[in-house]
């Protein structure tokens, strides 16, 4: 063989190229923009369009929410004011409305110096929601969780301690005839008597038996009517009560709606589909001005406790159905699983059918209380004073007549964070519960 | 025959009702049934005792009054010499016309941000994110209320278009003018009218319009006519003819030479005096309305839309291709019918809370059905338990429509399962 390339084998590499760096155009920012901006000329167009209307909305909102005013006390300050600062054609934010009427828009007409006792039952509310929502909790908190539904009311408006005392004796009594009865009327007896004891005693000895306790040992703190119930603090308590009385209730009707008791059935099945089928306006008019025409003679109750009872109805129905897609997701198997075993209907229900269901639905019960919260602005067309309310009231005001977007700005984004920090938890919350093997 | 001597004679005793699983669930229904009649009759009753104590009985005769207020929308004519009856009717119309006007344009805007949110576009697929989030976690009353300020705030009042120094112009040729009172746009005129026809002396149906559906439908029919026999040259021979030109033909020609016969033209409005005068008049209640609906519908409709797309499984894409079809065969032949099954149900559903959530018009002033009889007439009257009763039986009648198309759509597309 000799030194020079013998030309009848074809070129052969012998040796490995050194890796060189990928090119410039495909890695890095620059890649990264070719890739996800402007891989075709269509997508190039596209990002440019947005890119465009994301500049003429900054450019036309930016300028007017930094050419601001916070000290003026009326609207008319305020224009001079901003004109003073950033010369006569600007116009700008006025936002010295909200820091004027922030304590109304969150509290309403509260008395001020009281204000301590919505924030109180908020956290109350939030620590009793705690150990539910997020598992690293400490189980002790339970307590809590407990106490809140009677704390929460009374903090808010007020009164003898006596009362929310005498209304958690009923589920006390309830539970009671449900253990004494059980043992020798069976578990419908018991159900029933579980039932029955409780409302009973609602009705006819819980009021009176308060009054007794209070005319002995007073104690109590100064009640506030619902009347001065207003802003954010009214859709917080509507919303919440009604979101949490929802979801037994919800489950319940699904559980009715599934069975397999044709009365049972069809009047579930009425229920939720008128519910479903009417708009929450007509239901609000009929808390309005129909709700006590239920009512024997001469009852009057409040306003608020109306509206509660009417969301909480509406939310029932939507949850119904949430939770029924759940449990028609189940495979048979687990039904007939949990019968093989021999469980009786609310054992397994309890035990498997309920805790698979519910992790199926829970995407669906989050957006419905979401829906729930924020159709609790409903509640301004018939008079109350929520956050949307209020801001009628206050443009109804000379000082701050005209005044529009600073408002419905504040209102909106508040419930932006509400409704956003709830739909990111059922996120968690589906993640968390993922049990399957993907 | 004798009876069986090993078995006991099964007797009824009552503790059987309670313990014996055949017998339970007749109690347990007996027992709700009886709690259910019992709540209902002592609602009843209270509400029969406090109407009469009040002295207004339940009755609906009222709706045969003069109703005394005018309604500025409307679709059928209206003054407030009319009765009570027909200002609900107007208002229910105006109901229907704002929830077609709003499934329409949510649709369009739905499915274009669900498959934009899709796009491999990383800027564009992040925009409709937003638009999704903020649109959906904000109340529809305060969308509402935002369009209507909007609309107030932004745009000139009808004074403005007059005069020398007009600070306002007209849009598309002076044919459509934006205002802050609402949008004037041209309206169909037809100089050879073939009239209207009165329906039970209470409603006048145009014939134009009658004349202009059935020749729009008689033309479809004949276009699917053309598509069948399409299909069946293409399963005798395996080749499809082309069709689509004798098949817009069918529909366009003959609507065209309708239109023409009766002289078809536009009427433009005019500022005539302090507002303008012809064309069709949509008050800015109704615009607001309509937008803020299907721009809060359209997020929830790009969802459902994303998540139909998302359900059909990659593979379906990929044996389709292996198959030979080109990509928008894939689109319309594999991908689409079965995204479609997803999507329907809950699109339908959600077209039920846009016309649910229309029922908030009361909050600008839009007069439907909750503005007529359940605003003003119910005001006027005091009749509330029947204006709330009418109302939601509306409603319901509505709701029981849709579900009733949903359910029959939903039994024709569902898989075949064991």
């Amino acid at each position: 063989m000799s030194d020079a390339p013998s030309h009848d084998t074809a070129f052969v590499r012998d040796a490995m190229l050194p890796p060189a760096p990928a090119p410039a155009s495909s890695v890095g920012p620059l890649g990264w923009l070719r890739r996800n901006l402007f891989s075709s000329w269509l997508n190039a167009a596209l990002t440019l369009l947005s890119l465009a209307l994301v500049a003429w909305l900054l450019a036309a909102v930016l300028p007017w929410i930094v050419h601001s005013s916070w000290t003026a006390s009326s609207l008319s300050e305020c224009r001079a004011q901003i004109k003073e600062a950033y010369g006569p054609e600007a116009s700008g934010a006025c936002w010295a409305v909200i820091r004027e009427r922030w304590a109304q828009l969150i509290f309403g007409f509260y008395p001020s110096e009281l204000y301590w006792r919505p924030i109180l039952a908020f956290g109350i509310a939030l620590g009793g929601m705690a150990p539910v929502l997020f598992p690293g909790f400490p189980r002790k908190v339970l307590y809590l969780s407990g106490a809140a539904p009677f704390l929460v009311p009374w903090l808010l408006w007020g009164g003898t301690v006596w009362l929310p005392v005498a209304v958690a004796l009923g589920f006390v009594l309830g539970y009671a005839a449900f253990r004494l009865v059980t043992p020798f009327g069976g578990a419908i007896l018991g159900t029933i008597a579980a039932a029955l004891v409780p409302v009973m005693w609602w009705f006819w000895l819980a009021g009176p038996a308060s009054g007794q306790l209070q005319a002995v040992l007073p104690l109590g703190i100064e009640p506030v009517s619902s009347r001065s119930f207003g802003g954010f603090m009214l859709s917080i308590t509507i919303g919440v009560t009604a979101i949490t009385l929802s979801l037994p209730f919800g489950i319940l009707l699904a559980l009715g709606r599934q069975s397999r008791m044709l009365i049972v059935k069809s009047i579930c099945v009425g229920v939720i589909e008128f519910v479903r089928g009417v708009p929450l306006i007509t239901l609000l008019f009929v808390a309005w001005l129909l709700l006590n025409y239920f009512m024997p003679p001469d009852t009057n109750f409040d306003i608020v406790l109306r509206v509660i009872i009417m969301v909480t109805l509406f939310a029932s129905a939507y949850v119904a159905e949430v939770i029924r897609g759940g449990l028609a997701a189940l495979p048979r198997g687990q039904y007939e699983a949990a019968d093989a075993l021999g469980l009786d209907y609310w054992k397994a229900q309890r035990l498997i059918i309920m805790p698979q269901a519910l992790k199926i639905s829970i995407p669906g019960i989050v957006s419905t209380f979401i829906g729930v919260f924020k159709d609790t602005t409903l509640v301004s067309i018939i008079g109350l004073l929520d956050p949307v309310g209020f801001s009628n009231s206050i443009r109804a005001d000379v000082n701050w007549n005209g005044i529009v977007w600073e408002l419905y700005g504040f209102i909106a984004a508040l419930f932006f964070v509400f409704c956003f920090s709830m739909s990111r938890y059922s996120m968690y919350l589906e993640r968390r519960l993922r049990t399957e093997h993907r | 025959m004798t009876s069986h001597p090993d078995l006991p004679r099964e007797t009824f005793r009552l503790r059987m009702l309670i313990f014996d699983t055949r017998y339970r669930s007749l109690t347990i229904q007996i027992v709700t049934l009886a709690g259910f009649m019992l709540l209902v009759s002592w609602m009843i009753s209270n509400t029969v005792q406090n109407l009469a104590e009040l002295g207004k009985p339940i009755e609906f005769g009222f709706l045969g009054n003069q109703a005394q207020y005018d309604i500025n929308q409307t679709l059928i004519a209206y003054t407030s010499r009319d009765t009570h009856l027909r200002a609900a009717v107007v208002g229910l119309l105006n109901t229907l016309l704002v929830a077609f006007l709003g499934c329409a344009l949510a649709t369009v805007m739905g499915v274009t941000i669900g498959v934009l949110r899709l796009s491999r576009n990383w800027l564009v697929a992040r925009l409709m994110t937003v638009y999704v989030e903020i649109f959906r976690n904000v109340p529809v009353l305060l969308w509402i209320l935002f369009f209507m300020a909007i609309l107030i705030e932004s745009l000139p009042p009808p004074n403005a278009f007059r005069g020398e120094d007009a600070t306002a112009s007209m849009l598309l040729g002076d044919s459509v003018a934006l205002t802050n009172r609402g949008f004037y746009i041209p309206e169909p005129l037809f100089s050879r009218s073939l009239g209207d026809l009165s329906v039970f002396g209470a409603f006048e149906i145009s014939l134009d319009l009658v004349a202009f559906l059935a020749v729009l439908a008689a033309g479809l029919w004949v276009s699917a006519r053309i598509r069948a026999r399409a299909d069946r040259i293409q399963n005798r021979t395996g080749l499809r003819p082309t069709t689509w030109y004798l098949r817009l033909g069918v529909v366009v020609l003959p609507l065209l030479i309708l239109l023409a016969a009766l002289g078809f033209h536009l009427g433009y409005p005019e500022l005539r005096g302090f507002n303008f005068r012809g064309g069709i008049y949509m008050r800015n209640s109704l615009i607001a309305l309509w937008l803020a609906l299907s721009f809060y519908t359209a997020a929830f409709i790009a969802e459902i839309v994303r998540g139909g797309i998302l359900a059909i499984s990659k593979g379906q894409t990929e044996a389709a291709a292996a198959l030979g079809l080109r990509p928008n065969r894939i689109m319309s032949l594999v991908i689409l019918p079965q995204a479609l099954r997803v999507i329907i149900p809950p699109l339908i559903s959600q077209y039920l809370n846009l016309t649910k959530n229309s029922s908030l018009a009361i909050a600008v002033g839009y007069m439907d059905i909750t503005g007529t009889l359940g605003g003003i007439t119910m005001g006027q009257t005091g009749r509330e338990l029947e204006c709330v009763l009418l109302m939601m039986l509306f409603y319901l009648a509505i709701s029981l429509v849709i579900s009733t198309a949903m359910n029959w759509y939903d039994a024709r597309v569902r898989l075949v399962e064991r």
